[in-house]
């Protein structure tokens, strides 16, 4: 969970208890071909949630305290809300009111719902009876497995940070190892990844070097999910609305974050305004083309991610310039903020592309681009080394 | 403290937050025991204790005044930030967000209110009994002031407790 949502919520009153997180992230370790590089914000301090959702991994049912979704299901449970667990089979149209079909033929009908059945689910990959202007969103598959290390190995190989990797393989966006409990978590974001793309990345000596030994373990599990890249047409209808990775959701980060956001938005629409598309289209839309707008700017920074990957030069140049940055313990520089920003999803786009286009971004990303290949040439290293 | 907390872990006596500095965050507690404590000539005076779930150190979100007072750990406490940065760009989005805090401030108005009340029962002579007529000035009436319901009371007397 991004360093923003676990302000947001602690700020409304909702604090991640210890049961829920399984690690608490304060810092995070750069990957690449020429070099690693920890970045920590000046503060110090662990505001990145690290958490399973659902029933965790595979064999971890006995050893997982509490999930994430079911602390919140519990949360809304004690403000009176009435949860029945129950698989929705139909979203139809009954008389004047929205239909749901649950649990093996059991039917409701509501004043509002809210559909936020994300992008894994069969329900509405064919679209919406109850609304046909509504198309699923666009999708790509991802990996995300996990390894069972236990809690003194992860300590020692990954202690308290996530681990980014931007690596030159076909296909790979990035990809991250993240600590919770005894764990780790390995996700893979790119271009319909597949067992190709994981086992080249698995075997990339920066990868492997994470992991005790060297050695990578068996996984625990994996699945292939996927992950929403494009919005759908028309996240509303009457009395309907799509919240989450079904709806409209951040591009690659924090999309935890971005369901609450948009929950939140069409709460306040429903809250103050009504529940008609009408009241949707003047109060929800806003936000979705706000997330919309800011999704169009990310592909803008992941382009430049992208050079990074496929361009030594630039990397020796991004290497340096966070590498100096970080040693300077007082400071949260230029690329040290942008980098953080863009892997832990923090802050949206729009600001981490304004602040790469600053003139001292510009100038130091310059100047350490000339300093770093000079000194890679002379056999000088940055950051932890290759 | 475990694997799961959040925030940063400080140490008893240590300073969270220093009176008279510039702040641009504010805190919540997440595990622990603070102490608020105001820096007078003639010595510190603690203001009031914090335990897990209150908030402090807002007021730097919305001015900029600096610190009020000096917060510190009453044995280990952990505690969670929270940027004014992203804070404001938040509400910008989703104006309720302030309602948890101004529910904080407005609680903590009502304690101050009553604490100076008892303060200045102590410390002043009684004031003379006004009849039935006069108790309410013209500005309490057209304001509603003095009205307070049970319920109110009741919420007050909760709110003494929790928030610093
Ligand atoms: C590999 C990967 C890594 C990611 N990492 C992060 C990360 O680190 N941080 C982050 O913020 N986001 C991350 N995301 C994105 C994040 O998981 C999603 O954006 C977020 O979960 C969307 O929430 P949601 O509630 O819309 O959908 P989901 O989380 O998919 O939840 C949908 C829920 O609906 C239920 N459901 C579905 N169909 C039915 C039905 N027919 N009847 C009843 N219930 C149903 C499901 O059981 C599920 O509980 C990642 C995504 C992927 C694929």
């Amino acid at each position: 969970m991004s360093e923003s949502l676990v302000q947001l919520l602690a700020s409304e009153g909702i604090n991640l208890p210890t049961e829920v997180v399984e690690r608490g992230i304060e810092a995070y370790m750069l990957h690449m071909d020429v070099g690693s590089v920890r970045i920590r914000t000046p503060s110090e301090e662990k505001r990145i949630a690290g958490v399973f959702r659902g029933n965790g991994p595979r064999g971890s049912e006995r050893s997982l305290r509490v999930g994430f979704d079911r602390y919140l299901l519990e949360l809304a449970a004690s403000s009176r809300v009435r949860v029945i667990r129950s698989l929705v089979t139909r979203v139809g149209w009954h008389e004047d009111r929205p239909e749901i079909e649950h649990g093996g033929g059991r039917r409701a009908s509501y004043d509002l719902v809210a559909l936020a059945a994300g992008v894994n689910s069969q329900l509405l990959q064919n679209g919406c009876e109850a609304a046909p202007a509504y198309t699923f969103p666009g999708t790509l598959t991802s990996f995300i497995s996990e390894f069972h290390l236990g809690q003194a190995a992860i300590q020692a190989s990954l202690g308290d940070a996530m681990h980014i990797f931007l690596l030159d393989l076909p296909r790979l966006e990035f990809a991250a190892l993240i600590p919770k409990g005894d764990y780790v978590t390995l996700c893979v974001l790119g271009h319909d990844v597949d067992e190709t793309v994981v086992d080249a990345l698995l075997a990339a000596p920066e990868v492997r070097r994470c992991f005790p030994g060297g050695k990578v373990p068996q996984m625990a599990c994996h699945c292939f999910p996927r992950l929403n890249v494009r919005p759908p047409a028309q996240p509303y209808a009457d009395r309907l609305v799509w919240i989450g990775d079904c709806g409209v959701a951040r591009l690659y980060k924090d999309g935890i974050g971005s369901a609450y956001r948009m929950a939140k938005a069409a709460a306040r629409t429903v809250a103050f305004h009504g529940v008609s598309a009408k009241d949707f289209e003047a109060h929800y839309l806003p936000t979705c083309r706000t997330m919309n707008w800011d999704n169009t700017l990310a592909r803008l920074v992941f382009m430049s991610t992208t050079l990074i990957q496929k361009l030594r030069p630039l990397r020796r140049g991004v290497l340096r310039m966070t590498s100096t940055e970080q040693a300077n313990r007082e400071k949260f520089d230029h690329m040290s903020s942008v980098l953080w920003d863009v892997f832990t999803g923090s802050a949206p786009y729009r600001d981490v592309l304004v602040r790469s286009c600053h003139p001292g971004f510009i100038a130091s990303l310059t100047w350490n681009l000339v300093a770093g290949n000079a000194g890679a040439l002379a056999g000088k290293r940055y950051g932890d080394g290759p | 403290m475990t694997e799961g907390a959040l925030g940063k872990t400080y140490s008893s006596g240590e300073l969270i937050v220093r009176q008279g500095d510039e702040g641009n965050c504010m805190y919540v507690v997440q595990a622990g025991e603070l102490e608020v404590v105001r820096e007078e000539h003639d010595g510190n005076v603690r203001v009031a204790l914090m335990n897990a779930g209150d908030i402090f150190g807002e007021m730097s979100i919305f001015e900029r005044e600096l610190r009020s007072a000096t917060v510190r750990a009453l044995g280990e406490a952990r505690v969670l930030s929270v940027d004014k940065k992203t804070f404001l760009r938040r509400i910008q989005e989703d104006p309720p967000l302030a309602f948890n805090l101004v529910k904080i401030m407005s609680h903590r108005i009502r304690r101050l209110t009553e604490d100076l009340a008892t303060l200045k029962a102590k410390t002043s002579p009684p004031a003379p009994r006004a009849n039935g007529q006069e108790r309410r000035s013209g500005r309490d009436r057209r304001h509603g002031g003095g009205r307070r319901s049970g319920v109110d009371r009741r919420a007050s007397a909760a709110g003494r407790g929790r928030n610093a």
